[in-house]
């Protein structure tokens, strides 16, 4: 009469462990989530840039990637809600437009992870991605300063914004760095986000800054940049380039670009994050760990002389030994 | 209002048939979004903050409608309903900074009838023209749109949160929220969702029974369906069409009420995802009707929302296809409700 339950017999247990291991190994592959910012995958800037740093980890890492694109800021909480109750394993946010919606969700579930671009989050599960854009942009203006015939420079923003400001604080020093005599016009193209594509009113810009005698202009402002370089053709000037490599759009005629490689940034976080070791804080891409760079490349090497490349490499390494202080906009705000 | 389901139902069929060729299992569509309107509180609550601002702008659109104007202002009379609660609650921040709940309530209502009463403001200025220059309200209305939008963009400018790089104006004191006693803040701690929907809901029903049951509505109404038989009958046609404006644009400014002080209490640029054109669509599909629009606002509520769902959980479909799924809802809701039948 005892006993008539016995414990399972042993092919069944067998079967169960099968079948367990099979229905959860699919589970194993590594769930990334990036959130775009409104500009979508297709900016040929900032969020491109996330986005082939992504692709490449799903195509060099076999990571699964799923992107979404934030279609108006109320639901950039509910994404990334979304993906950490999907059980993603690390969740990626583009733009500094996020910082609140992942310092929130973050706060709420501490055993995901996040990372974000721009944004800096101070918490244990969150990677905050900062650029030093300064570094990068007072090498660019040491070689606009260099390249200038006129001693006269420009530099357009695009959303006036402290993180542009720093972009021209740096690009300022640089400048005048080289060239203590130097004159430098800047312009802001407006204070809305539309000013990030708007390549009509920089072009505007541009046409004004050369008419004010100068000859390099440096444009940090999105997809608004093709204006300033089709400018820049018309007059037979130069540009500098920003965030991608742009000296192809316009051979000849762009100078070099200043490079921010979100990309680099995205694909080693999730790298990283994949041979589980995250971690969280911020992490800080300059000069020294080629996160921020100048483009030298086929389009350009006739524009670069050796004369600028040797003094560029070397102001590179007395930024990055800490010979030369870059001014940063953040940092003389506070 | 069986043909407008009718049509509902048809366009609903084409929407998910486009998904089945765009190699998505339309079923597997439908189902998110449905729980993206009902999956979990959370889901419901964002869905219907988004319903209250389409609410106001629904009923916005449908009173000038019913004057026979077409207010495509809405957008741009919420815009300046929002800069000015804003502003007028930063004035009391700063300058009469308050110290008691009691107090910050007292400022919070004051900041909100000053919102409304500018967005009908930006609702006269149409209407006088219209009546007086018979200058055309769909040119006014939609010129008025990037006055409101430059205005705004100079608040932010000389507002700016110095917290944050977002084109953002500083927030108000946070002792002016509503969200500490907002019963249906508590429900959805984790969305902006709040109280103002009732108000929105409010508002859509009374407005019904004022319309269809009071002189003022009859008077209304009869101007929009002929100015001069209204005119003949000693209705004063011209008042009536400003003052339907008027009040266009003070609905429309009910969207501050669920920005401010329902939820995020700044001004954030571009905060509206076009409230105010949607909620043409709202009324729409609606017919006008008040009562109706609360159904078709929570209907694009649901579809606004669930554009981004559909993004996250689907391969081949993005964003822009809740644009088109509205587009082809609206064309067969309106096309099966005008629909005439045949003449015996």
């Amino acid at each position: 009469m005892k006993n008539k339950i016995g414990p399972l017999p042993r092919p069944i247990i067998f079967l169960n462990t099968v079948l367990l291991v099979a229905f959860s190994l699919p589970a194993f592959a590594f769930k990334v989530g990036l959130v775009l910012d409104k500009g979508g995958k297709d900016d040929k800037s900032f969020n491109s840039a996330a986005y082939q740093g992504a692709l490449k980890a799903q195509k060099e890492l076999g990571i699964e990637l799923k992107y979404v694109e934030a279609t108006d800021n109320n639901l950039l909480e509910n994404m990334h809600r979304s993906f950490a109750k999907k059980d993603f394993d690390l969740i990626i946010g583009v733009g500094f437009a996020q910082a609140d919606a992942v310092k929130k969700v973050a706060a709420q579930d501490l055993s995901e992870k996040f990372a974000i671009v721009d944004g800096e989050i101070n918490a244990p599960n969150v990677k905050s991605l900062m650029f030093e854009e300064h570094e990068g942009s007072f090498v660019v203006g040491v070689l606009a300063a260099m390249a200038s015939k006129t001693g006269s420079v420009g530099f357009i923003g695009g959303m006036d914004i402290p993180l542009i400001r720093r972009f021209e604080m740096g690009y300022r020093a640089g400048v005048l760095h080289q060239n203590p005599k130097a004159k430098i016009v800047t312009n802001y193209i407006g204070i809305t986000g539309e000013a990030w594509n708007n390549p009509a009113k920089a072009k505007e810009l541009a046409l004004s800054q050369f008419n004010q005698g100068a000859d390099v202009i440096f444009v940090a402002a999105g997809a608004s940049g093709s204006g300033v370089f089709d400018a820049t053709e018309e007059k037979k000037k130069l540009a500098i380039g920003v965030d991608s490599n742009q000296n192809w759009m316009k051979p000849g005629f762009i100078l070099t670009s200043m490079l921010k490689r979100v990309d680099v940034a995205v694909y080693d976080t999730i790298k990283a994050a994949k041979e589980g070791k995250f971690t969280g804080g911020v992490e800080r891409f300059g000069l020294k760990s080629t996160g921020i760079d100048y483009a030298l490349d086929e389009h350009n090497q006739k524009l670069i002389t050796p004369e600028m490349k040797k003094r560029a490499e070397e102001i590179k390494s007395q930024i990055i030994t800490g010979k030369i202080k870059v001014p940063d906009f953040y940092k003389t705000k506070k | 209002m069986k043909r407008a389901l009718l049509g509902f139902v048809v366009g609903m069929t084409v929407c998910l048939s486009l998904t089945w060729f765009a190699g998505e299992n339309p079923f597997h569509v439908l189902s998110v979004l449905f729980k993206s309107a009902f999956g979990s509180w959370d889901d419901l609550a964002l869905t219907l903050f988004y319903t209250t601002s389409l609410i106001f702008t629904g009923l916005s659109v449908s009173i000038a409608f019913h004057a026979g104007l077409f207010n495509i202002g809405a957008e741009g009379q919420l815009n300046i309903a929002t800069v000015v609660t804003t502003g007028v609650g930063l004035f009391f921040t700063f300058w009469f900074p308050p110290t008691h709940v009691a107090v910050a309530l007292i400022y919070s209502v004051a900041s909100v009838l000053a919102g409304l009463l500018a967005g009908g403001f930006w609702g006269f200025l149409p209407g006088y023209f219209k009546v007086k220059r018979d200058a055309h309200e769909v040119i006014l209305t939609m010129m008025l749109n990037f006055v409101a939008a430059g205005l705004a963009a100079s608040f932010v400018t000389n507002n700016q949160n110095p917290n944050s790089q977002n084109p953002e104006s500083s927030p108000v004191s946070p002792l002016m929220s509503w969200q500490p006693w907002d019963p249906l803040h508590k429900l959805a701690p984790d969305t902006p969702f709040n109280i103002s929907f009732l108000f929105a809901v409010a508002a859509a029903l009374i407005l019904g029974v004022l319309l269809y049951k009071s002189r003022w509505g009859f008077e209304i109404r009869s101007t929009g369906l002929n100015e001069e038989a209204a005119q003949m009958n000693s209705i004063p046609a011209p008042k009536v069409k400003i003052l339907a404006m008027c009040l266009a644009g003070l609905f429309a400014g009910g969207v501050a009420l669920n920005e401010i002080f329902g939820a995020h209490m700044k001004y954030r640029l571009g905060f509206s995802p076009e409230y105010g054109f949607i909620g043409i669509a709202v009324a729409l599909l609606a017919r006008n009707h008040p009562w109706a629009i609360l159904l078709s606002a929570f209907l694009f509520g649901a579809l606004q929302k669930g554009a981004g769902d559909l993004d996250l959980e689907t391969n081949a479909i993005t964003r822009d296809f809740a644009k088109v799924m509205q587009a082809i809802l609206i064309l067969s809701v309106s096309s099966f409700s005008l629909w005439k039948g045949k003449k015996k």
